[in-house]
């Protein structure tokens, strides 16, 4: 039996109204996307919806006090809270770049960091 | 004393004036940017969440990634700027020369200019503005300022939040006190609606199990010396609030996210022709106001809700610059007016010449679905599956489109009309 379900896609603020049709468990078809991603999207909002996981990090010796990070990729919604709590306890040494794997192998990622912090 | 001059001064170091920079820089004029604070880069340096750049770079970056992308490019053009600068006024002096008189740790300097970018963003609404009475304790925070002590010190300001309205700061913010332990209790929204993009609505909101109250109201805070709750209750049509629907919210803290303003202080002073609508200047496609050579562009010009579109309209404004310096002014005569036609609310820019490829901004008064968005006097039309208000919707018309307009034509409409 086919099954309507309308989402609204979240991996661009373009915020695609989706309409996907549901056949005996597997996408039949996803309308309204203006680009593929959302049509990725609708598969993995159905059968495993993933989060990008972000926070600041303490910084020791630097020009701003935290460093902000984020999942390398988007981790399964389960894994959100193990993320949260591996980062609360840990503090990084000033410098800092863009990039720079603040916590390696997450939940089948890393974490990197997103913004400068220089020296002082 | 000093006396500077350069073909542009860009005022405010966020990323519509760092672009504006570049751009300026790229098509050889000499620019110096000017930022009040210490360290260039604006708010984005705050936003840790990613959404950014998937226009402009066409990759998902935060917020804090995105500017340090354009930062990079302005250190390695050599473009001028100056920290910790407070622009005190500017002075109209004729056609193409005007004074910025800028205060600064090295003493006051009077930079004179053809042109003026004018890029300083925006201001947040406040407690004040949306009529929210009561006590006035501590524990009340804006959006930004709950970000700034979250995202750049590390500091959590409360442990249970209520956020009043729902604008995609705010929507941001929940999501970032339910990732630190706090508990968000409501996101109460006075209109029917909510203020901000729906995929914020649901990894912001719904992910985290937050109540999204629609058409409710804080009609008062209580607390002696912080916050202890606030007093909710229901709206009628008219967004007054319901007697006897009241009830109370236990919190320590109340997050105000009712939206932005452009910041346009000193050029309201200047005297520029302001859009009731957009809370911005009037401005024509290169993004010049009513005064000749002075150019506006990101929140400052309109609220965007992409950064993407406030280093577009900086670009879109270094260029118009350029014109106005290689020609002495806008070489344009004719200007059409661009009309809101049915269920447009708002649309940048206000003015077309037809002389170049036009980035129409617009937002719709009401969400309304399976609509197109058209011109009808270029027969151009575009379909959307849903527009809301809280989405920006941006477009491109070519000039061999706009040639099509009847010379004597003296508007064009943007309309939205269901298919």
């Amino acid at each position: 039996m086919n099954k309507i379900v309308e989402m609204v896609c979240i991996r661009c603020p373009a915020s695609c109204t989706l309409r996907v049709t549901i056949k005996d468990n597997s996408i039949e078809s996803v309308e309204g996307a203006l680009c593929p991603r959302g049509i990725e999207f609708a598969k993995s909002e159905i059968s495993n919806p993933v989060r990008y996981v972000m926070s600041v990090v303490k910084v020791r010796g630097g020009d701003m006090p935290t460093v902000s990070v984020i999942t390398r990729d988007p981790v399964p919604k389960d894994c959100i809270w193990q993320v949260m709590k591996m980062l609360a306890r840990i503090e990084v040494e000033a410098p800092v770049e863009v990039g720079d794997v603040i916590i390696r192998n997450v939940c089948g990622t890393d974490i990197i960091a997103t913004r400068r912090v220089k020296k002082v | 004393m000093k006396f500077l001059k350069y073909d542009t001064v860009i005022i405010g170091g966020g990323p519509a004036g760092i672009a504006a920079a570049i751009k300026a820089t790229e098509l050889g004029l000499k620019p110096i940017l000017v930022e009040n604070r210490d360290l260039l880069g604006g708010i984005p340096l705050q936003c840790i969440h990613p959404g950014f750049g998937l226009h402009y770079f066409r990759e998902d970056l935060t917020g804090t990634q995105f500017i340090t992308r354009l930062l990079d490019k302005l250190e390695s053009l050599k473009v001028e700027y100056l920290l910790r600068a407070h622009v005190h006024s500017i002075e109209y002096i004729d056609y193409d020369k005007k004074l910025v008189n800028v205060i600064t740790p090295q003493g006051v300097m009077r930079i004179y200019a053809k042109t003026i970018i004018y890029a300083t963003g925006a201001r947040e609404r406040h407690i004040f503005e949306i009529g929210v009475v009561g006590d006035r304790p501590d524990g009340i925070y804006t959006a930004g300022e709950a970000q700034t002590l979250m995202d750049i010190y590390g500091v959590l300001p409360g442990k249970e939040i209520v956020i009043i309205g729902s604008g995609d700061v705010g929507l941001i913010m929940a999501r970032r006190f339910a990732l630190e332990g706090a508990k968000v209790k409501a996101v109460v929204e006075i209109l029917p609606y909510p203020g901000g993009l729906m995929r914020n609505i649901l990894q912001c909101l719904v992910d985290f199990n937050i109540p999204l109250l629609l058409q409710h109201t804080v009609v008062r805070i209580v607390g002696r010396k912080r916050v202890e709750k606030v007093v909710v209750a229901k709206v009628d049509e008219n967004l007054r609030p319901i007697d006897g629907t009241e009830f109370e919210i236990p919190c320590d803290t109340v997050v105000v996210s009712a939206g932005l303003r452009p910041n346009i202080d000193l050029l309201e002073k200047l005297g520029v022709v302001v859009d009731p609508s957009t809370g911005g200047p009037v401005v024509n496609e290169y993004l010049e106001t009513s005064i000749p050579g002075v150019f506006v562009a990101g929140n400052a010009l309109v609220i965007n809700d992409l950064v993407d579109y406030a280093v577009e309209q900086g670009e879109i404004a270094a260029e118009g610059a350029k014109v106005f310096v290689d020609n002495g002014g806008m070489p344009t005569k004719n200007w059409k007016y661009v009309k809101k036609g049915r269920n447009i609310r708002l649309v940048v820019p206000q003015m077309i010449g037809g002389e170049r490829d036009v980035v129409i901004y617009a937002r719709v008064a009401q969400p309304e679905r399976n609509v197109f968005v058209e011109i009808p006097e270029l027969n151009f039309r575009m379909f959307h599956f849903g527009v809301r208000p809280a989405e920006m919707i941006r477009f491109k018309i070519g000039r061999n489109i706009l040639n099509k307009i009847n010379e004597n034509a003296d508007k064009i409409t943007i309309q939205v009309k269901p298919r």
